[in-house]
């Protein structure tokens, strides 16, 4: 009797032990970081706190500098950034870079000998799409809210929701621009119960463009918004550019839309050329709104990456440049950027910055012509960017910098205006394209001297004038498709083909490949000709 | 079973004779069998020689004879296995003894420790090793795994570094996950210990002082895991430390004094050959030829020292009343090759096993306390000794850099120059300027009641609670001036402080029914119990430069819980026919509550063959022993703390991942990705093995054959993108498996009374490979390891995973060599036939897995002098050779402007260039197969001293003595492959003393 007791007290005790501490099971975080979907918008700020993140997905690697916290899988998370992967895939692959490392995936680049196993094309996918991923999850979870909100925070959030849809357009550009055909999905689809479909470039395109047309009337008026955001101009800046390039994206020409959303950003009245070219790429910009449209933001100490601005001005140091007080970077140079000796003869005939003040090169103690890549004594040095202002000053950190970098500027919008009259748009003339031609020209000459007649103003020029307004800038490798130059015999370029003097590359390199890995994950995907 | 034939006919004799006697009183004798390591002999049973009194000795060990005729007597005590024992005893009133057995064989009758509970290793149904105290390699003093390296079949341990105290990575029958832990489960004196490790801690079982340990169990296929389910899939090591016993105090102590040299140095270029080839690749240029310096600096001799250690232990071993008790104290103190870094340990252990109401209640306390201070020094000083320029002085008289010699722009023309921050640093400044400390202590500690319930005989009830909790401090300090910190501040060095620690709770309960019912000749033993663990990890870390000017904090904490229902049930027919069954349901917080809890059982058989008539005249074999098992067994161990991996979750940037709008700067929220439907990755493993002995167990040993396969894997894979907030998600996808065969030999090869010879050798062959990486039919389709980086360049990885191939094998270019073998420059074979070289060209080339190893070792007597040894053969193993991969020519030089030496690998090569793809040549892809002789002792007994209350032993050893191997790197032995820069194993000379009072 007595056993049995114990016996049915055990068995008691045993079942309420576990029936209590099955329910133990239900743990979640208890770091203070971390907040559940049930309680993340809790708070007004938090709403803005998750349009930061879309912004600052195209500078920062992760949630943190210890890299503890990343977005994305990388051996070197400064290569997991959006920035440093949409700048090599733009100017690497191009005339306007050749890397001294060494490294793999970068000589592929540079030598045209891509494959869908190359880790920088495989990660700049992963960046764009990871970041319509959380374009895709702020607009449905703040969609779902909206309701519930009144006042000020309900007009601040539709606000909000136009620059997500915005972000998440410019970032399918990119994909569409880069690897033409790509996986698609929108707020609609909910993580973890579907497989992308794939949408052709066309089709793309005709989203981007309704996207963009439709959110106009929920931005802010041009530079009427707070810095670093988005507003109608950066909205109509994207079209221009989509529609200059929309022969390339979907067979038909588009040029007359260009010039129509190129006339709206000029007519404004709100964006003039900043006087000095110079100062537009140092660590003060971010005061310059008269010509800046939309910049990424940097801080040396709130925005740290090392595949942001950081990157561009520290890759493209080295040699006898003085680091420290040139370029404000004390912690020092990679030695990796620095310009093809064919750029610099075709498009600066005097590369001594003496004439036309955008040739910022650095040329002490370099030779111009390389015949090592590896050799960083070899070829100009680009000393566009730095992290110094405008009056000498070291920027706020030694490493991290604080140069915004433009992402869109009134140079491109006149040089795009131009263009489209001159590929034969309706809606501007060559009169006005001439003009606003002249008005950079006048900036980097300081005065008249450099200006061009009516005849000089053609396709060759311009792609040469883009070349020097805007090289650092990632456009080249759209440029130069656009241009017919990129692929093929035409234009050679140092080491193009992987061949010192060029070689003609074959056509199918106007794209990038689908990565190998999304294909294994995706059957939906078909592959890029010519891979 | 002739033994006790034999005694019985004795004492059946004895009895006759002394049967006249008579027996005016009588008294009552009540004790404990044991044997060598403390250990109970249930079973065994004790007769006063004389008579027909006897009894079996229970479950712990512990036996009472009733009615003993009082006045000397002999009490005379048998047991399978064991030399049977005579011990005098007076018998007046009531009399307690301890009586401790010799065993006279080998391996068969340890008793092995099988998770609540314990069995004789002879009726063990899985695949079981055992190590006793004995086994250990002598002169391992500073960690547990270096005591067992090469001891078991199956078992590999590879230390991951040189330094003392170091961690280790072990490896029970492969490679089971590739992003879930593959790590054994380690179970200490009942406390399952969190596979989280310490941040500041060298090793998690640096806790446990190797003098302590009496048994070292070790479970392998998941007949015998099962039990601990969710844990079990990657093995289990259970350590039971020495106990105390009845009889009067023992007093042991030990010293052993060490000295540690480095075996050979990485071969690099000399001033003079560094000159020359300065000389001769770059002609003429100035700019680099006059850089080199006129020192003559052999740097890795300035960075390395030959290190003092020493380690001592006390312990008291005794009891009071009915509570035996130990009481340990350890100390080490060791010093690494590398300068400035050392080691220290303290550890106290108690065991305390009082017993109540008549030994029906035993309560065994157990405390373990460690208290550990290391320097963990600036190891990235072994790398800079390799590259930096040997014909530069280590002092060059500069005044900003404290008098290092420091690279500084301009082409080194100003030695107080602004420094080139990307060259390499001074290696030994680096070691003087840095401070990278940690203090950490740890307590592991348990109170388990065993309760024999009275009324049922044969039941009890086992309640264990436990705690696991450490906590380390530590600093990494940089002083300022030191071109190699640029963050925050650049040459502001830094000063960083850390703590982290576990607090990890366990409470368990289970009862126990072992029946024999002799009328059926069966024996029944049931156990069925519930367990719940807290496991609670906390840490910060406060980064500033060092005059913190700029301070940053990064705080963590997480935790996660275990629920489980455990059964197992043993049936034993005739004493020839054994089976179990194990059922173990886990719960994890980790999973969704529909995924939650993993139900995980298995099945063992086993057959005494050496039991069947047949057998029973058999000259030859003296055991004979078919195992047969079959289980399945869990995995939620998550890498990272990742403890939420199923829930939706955003997750703050911290202050310098803010992004700026206007004026602000706005924290950001980023979901996390995460997978709903994750759930336990399942191994399932079956087991057939032969246990046997021949010539009266002379000859013993085992061979076990055995498939693993892994299912669901947790595995980090790339998801479609837009699919998840990241390119890859944890989630349950894939499968591998390993496969393998195990051979154990112990013999006995002379057994005489001056000369003894003991030979074990063990084999092991485990083959992992791939079967399914992402679901579905994906030829061609690869997964980096995203750890396996090439240093030097930022988007090399050198291995990858596919199907079909080893986990984490090398991916490399195919080297194309010239008629007289040498590897031609950037010469590789274009595999896909599209005329060019690139990424699309890599192969699947070896794994660093080995695919055969052996264990040998020996111990042989004479008179007073003793002789051991132990070595291991590794065959198959592959390492990248990381630090000879940047060596070329022209590498010599970086446009940075500064000269780097390199391994004499270029001489090898001729290659000339800057590494483009060299790095990732197959040529580099080396074989570091090896034969290593971890340790040889030699000890001799003095005769006893003072009434034979003092026994000394004195010992001399050397660890690590040789390694016989054609890799061309430092060490073949790399745990993971990747051979870069690894901080030397040193050759260790030791002498030891040991006394016992």
């Amino acid at each position: 009797m007595k056993t049995y007791k114990i016996f049915s007290v055990q068995a008691i005790m045993i079942t309420m032990l576990a029936c209590s501490c099955t329910k133990k099971l239900d743990t979640v975080p208890i770091d203070p970081l971390v907040s559940t979907s049930a309680n993340v918008y809790s708070s007004d700020v938090s709403y803005k706190q998750g349009l930061a993140k879309l912004y600052a997905s195209m500078a920062v690697s992760g949630q943190n500098i210890n890299f503890t916290a990343n977005d994305l899988q990388a051996s070197d998370q400064g290569t997991a950034c959006f920035l440093r992967e949409y700048w090599a895939a733009e100017e690497v692959t191009t005339d306007e870079c050749l890397n001294a490392w060494g490294d793999g995936g970068l000589v592929e680049y540079h030598g045209g000998i891509w494959s869908d196993q190359n880790l920088y094309v495989q990660l700049m996918y992963e960046r764009i799409f990871v970041n319509i991923a959380y374009c895709n999850e702020y607009i449905r979870d703040v969609n779902a809210k909206l309701s519930s909100l009144t006042g000020t925070l309900k007009s601040d959030v539709t606000q909000y929701l136009a620059e997500a849809r915005f972000l998440r357009a410019y970032f399918y550009y990119c994909a569409m621009d880069m690897y033409g055909n790509v996986p698609f999905a929108t707020e609609a689809d909910l993580p973890g119960t579907f497989i992308p479909k794939q949408i052709s470039r066309a089709k793309l395109f005709q989203y981007i463009e309704s996207e963009l047309l439709a959110i106009q009337p929920s931005l802010a008026a041009p530079a009427t918004n707070e810095y670093a955001r988005i507003d109608r101009a950066a909205d109509w800046s994207l079209l221009s550019r989509m529609y200059l390039n929309a022969q390339v994206f979907t067979g038909t020409a588009r040029y007359t839309e260009s010039i129509t959303y190129s006339n709206n950003v000029i007519n404004s009245g709100k964006y003039t050329l900043h006087p000095n070219y110079q100062n537009l790429f140092l660590a003060d910009n971010n005061g310059y709104r008269d010509e800046m449209i939309l910049p990424l933001a940097e801080d040396g100490t709130s925005t740290e990456s090392y595949g942001d601005m950081t990157f561009i001005i520290h890759a493209a140091v080295g040699g006898s440049e003085d680091a420290t007080n040139m370029f404000g970077i004390a912690s020092g140079g990679w030695a990796g950027n620095r310009m093809t000796t064919t750029f610099v003869n075709k498009v600066f005939p005097d590369a001594s910055g003496a004439t036309d003040k955008r040739a910022i090169f650095y040329t002490s103690g370099q030779t111009l012509p390389i015949t090592q890549p590896t050799v960083f004594g070899q070829g100009y040095l680009c000393a566009k960017f730095k992290n110094v202002t405008s009056t000498g000053a070291p920027g706020t950190n030694t490493t991290f910098v604080d140069t915004d970098y433009p992402l869109f500027r009134l140079s491109e919008i006149y040089l795009n205006y131009a263009e489209a009259v001159l590929r034969g748009g309706t809606g501007g003339d060559t009169n006005t394209a001439l003009t606003v031609i002249n008005k950079i020209r006048d900036r980097a000459y300081g005065n008249t001297s450099g200006d061009i007649t009516a005849s000089q103003l053609n396709l060759n020029f311009i792609i040469d004038e883009r070349g020097r307004e805007l090289y650092w800038e990632g456009f080249r490798r759209t440029d130069l498709i656009r241009f017919g130059l990129f692929t093929g015999g035409t234009y050679l370029w140092d080491f193009k083909g992987n061949v010192q003097n060029g070689v003609a590359t074959d056509a199918h390199l106007n794209l990038f490949p689908i990565p190998a890995s999304d294909r294994a994950n995706n059957p939906n995907l078909i592959q890029n000709p010519g891979y | 079973m002739k033994q006790i034939y034999f005694f019985r006919y004795i004492f059946l004799l004895l009895f006759i004779c002394l049967s006249a006697s008579v027996m005016a009183q009588t008294g009552t004798v009540t004790g404990r069998v044991i044997d060598e390591s403390n250990l109970p002999l249930p079973g065994a049973t004790v007769t006063i020689k004389g008579t027909t009194l006897n009894v079996a000795a229970d479950i712990n060990g512990y036996f009472k004879l009733a009615n003993a005729p009082a006045g000397a007597h002999i009490l005379v005590v048998t047991f399978v296995g064991y030399r049977p024992l005579e011990q005098p005893v007076t018998i007046n009133g009531a009399v307690n003894v301890s009586l401790r057995l010799k065993s006279s064989s080998v391996l068969l009758n340890q008793v092995a420790v099988i998770g609540y509970g314990t069995v004789k290793k002879s009726d063990a149904t899985g695949a079981v090793a055992v190590l006793t105290a004995n086994d250990l390699n002598k002169g391992a003093v500073n960690s547990v795994q270096d005591a067992m390296m090469g001891k078991v079949a199956g078992v590999v341990i590879t230390s991951n570094s040189g330094a003392p105290g170091n961690t280790s990575t072990i490896k029970i029958r492969g490679t089971t996950s590739l992003n879930a832990s593959s790590d054994p489960l380690i179970v200490i004196d009942g406390v399952p210990i969190s596979n989280v490790p310490v941040g500041g801690t060298a090793n998690i079982l640096t806790t446990i002082n190797p003098d302590d340990i009496a048994n070292i169990t070790i479970l392998k296929d998941a007949s015998a895991t099962a039990i601990f389910g969710s844990r079990g899939s990657s093995g289990v090591i259970l350590i039971t430390t020495k106990r105390g016993t009845q009889g009067k105090p023992v007093i042991n102590y030990n010293a052993t004094g060490s000295l540690s040299v480095l075996p050979k140095e990485v071969p690099v270029y000399d001033a003079a050959q560094f000159r020359a080839i300065v000389n001769e690749t770059y002609p003429g240029v100035t700019a680099v030829t006059s850089l080199l310096g006129n020192a003559n600096t052999d740097w890795q001799k300035q960075i390395y020292q030959n290190a003092f250690g020493i380690d001592q232990n006390l312990s008291i071993t005794g009891a009071t009343k009915n509570m035996p008790y130990r009481v340990s104290v350890g100390y080490n103190n060791s010093d690494g090759i590398l300068k400035t870094y050392s080691f220290q340990r303290t550890t106290l252990g108690i065991n305390l096993d009082p017993s109540f109401f008549k030994n029906t209640l035993t309560v065994h306390i157990n405390l373990k306390g460690l208290y550990n201070p290391n320097n963990f020094a600036d190891q990235a000083a072994i790398g800079s000794a390799v590259n930096y320029d040997p014909t530069q002085p280590i002092y060059n008289g500069n005044t900003v850099y404290r008098g290092y010699t420091t690279w500084t722009t301009n082409g080194n023309t100003d030695v107080n120059g602004a420094p080139v921050t990307l060259a390499t640093a001074n290696p030994v400044a680096r070691l003087e300027e840095t401070e990278n400390k940690s203090t950490s202590r740890r307590s592991i500690g348990n109170i388990q009641f065993d309760y024999k319930i009275p009324g049922i005989d044969g039941l009890r009830a086992n309640l264990n609670l436990g705690y696991d909790y450490a906590y380390a401090f530590g600093i990494n300090n940089v002083l300022n001036n030191t071109p190699w910190i640029s963050l925050p501040v650049a040459l502001g060095g830094q000063k960083i402080e850390y703590n982290t620690g576990n607090r990890n709770a366990l409470a368990e309960f289970y009862l126990n029914y072992k029946k024999n019912l002799k009328s059926i000749q069966s024996v029944i033993d049931v156990t069925g119990g519930y367990s719940f663990s807290d496991f609670y990890t906390f840490g910060n870390s406060i980064n500033s430069d060092y005059n913190q000017t700029q301070t940053k904090s990064f705080p963590y904490k997480t935790d996660y819980k275990l629920i489980s229902f455990f059964g197992r049930a043993n049936y034993t027919f005739k004493d020839k026919y054994e089976l179990t069954v194990t059922l173990r349901d886990d719960g994890t917080s980790k999973f969704a509550p529909q995924y939650r809890f993993g139900l995980f059982p298995a099945g063992a058989f086993s057959w005494k063959i050496m039991n069947e008539g047949f057998m029973r005249d058999s000259k030859v074999f003296s055991t004979l022993k078919l195992r047969l098992g079959y289980g399945t067994t869990g995995q939620q161990d998550l890498n990272n703390n990742n403890n939420y991996p199923y829930q939706a979750v955003f997750l703050q940037s911290d202050p310098s991942t803010r992004y700026q709008f206007g004026n602000g700067f706005y924290y950001t929220l980023r979901p996390n990705p995460y997978d709903a439907g994750i759930k336990w990755e399942s191994t399932t493993t079956s087991n057939i093995g032969i246990d046997f002995g021949f010539f009266n167990n002379r000859l013993t040993g085992s061979v076990d054959g055995y498939y693993k396969k892994t299912s669901n894997l947790l595995n980090v894979v790339t998801v479609p993108v837009l699919t998840n907030f990241g390119s890859t998600v944890l989630e349950n996808v894939g499968s591998m498996e390993n496969k393998g065969a195990e051979l154990s030999l112990n013999a006995i090869i002379i057994d005489h009374t001056d000369w003894h010879w003991r030979l074990g050798y063990n084999l092991t062959f485990n083959k992992n490979k791939i079967l399914d990486l992402v679901g579905g039919d994906q030829p061609g389709y690869v997964q980096a390891n995203g750890s396996a980086t090439i240093a030097g360049t930022t988007s090399g990885i050198i291995q990858y995973n596919t199907v079909g191939k080893p986990i984490n094998s090398f991916y490399v270019f195919q080297q194309i060599y010239d008629k007289n073998g040498k590897p031609i420059e950037n010469g590789y074979v274009d595999r896909n036939n599209d005329g060019q070289i690139n990424s699309a060209d890599l192969y699947f080339d070896k794994s660093p897995d080995p695919t055969v190893l052996m264990g040998i070792n020996s111990d042989i007597a004479y008179k007073r002098f003793d002789f051991s040894f132990s070595g291991r053969l590794s065959l198959g193993n592959y390492n990248y050779n990381n630090v000879a991969a940047n060596s070329t020519y022209y590498g010599v030089y970086s446009s940075l402007g500064y000269l780097q030496n390199q391994t004499t690998a270029a001489t090898e090569t001729q290659f000339k260039n800057v590494p483009l793809m060299t790095n990732q040549s197959d040529y580099y892809i080396q074989n570091a197969s090896f034969f290593r002789m971890d340790n040889m002792n030699l000890g001799y007994n003095f005769p006893a001293y003072l009434n034979n209350k003092l026994k000394l032993r004195v010992n001399a050893g050397v660890q690590n003595v040789f390694v016989i191997t054609p890799y061309k790197g430092l060490d073949p032995e790399i745990a993971g492959g990747l051979d870069n820069n690894f901080f030397p194993r040193p050759r260790i000379y030791q002498v030891g003393l040991n006394a016992n009072f």
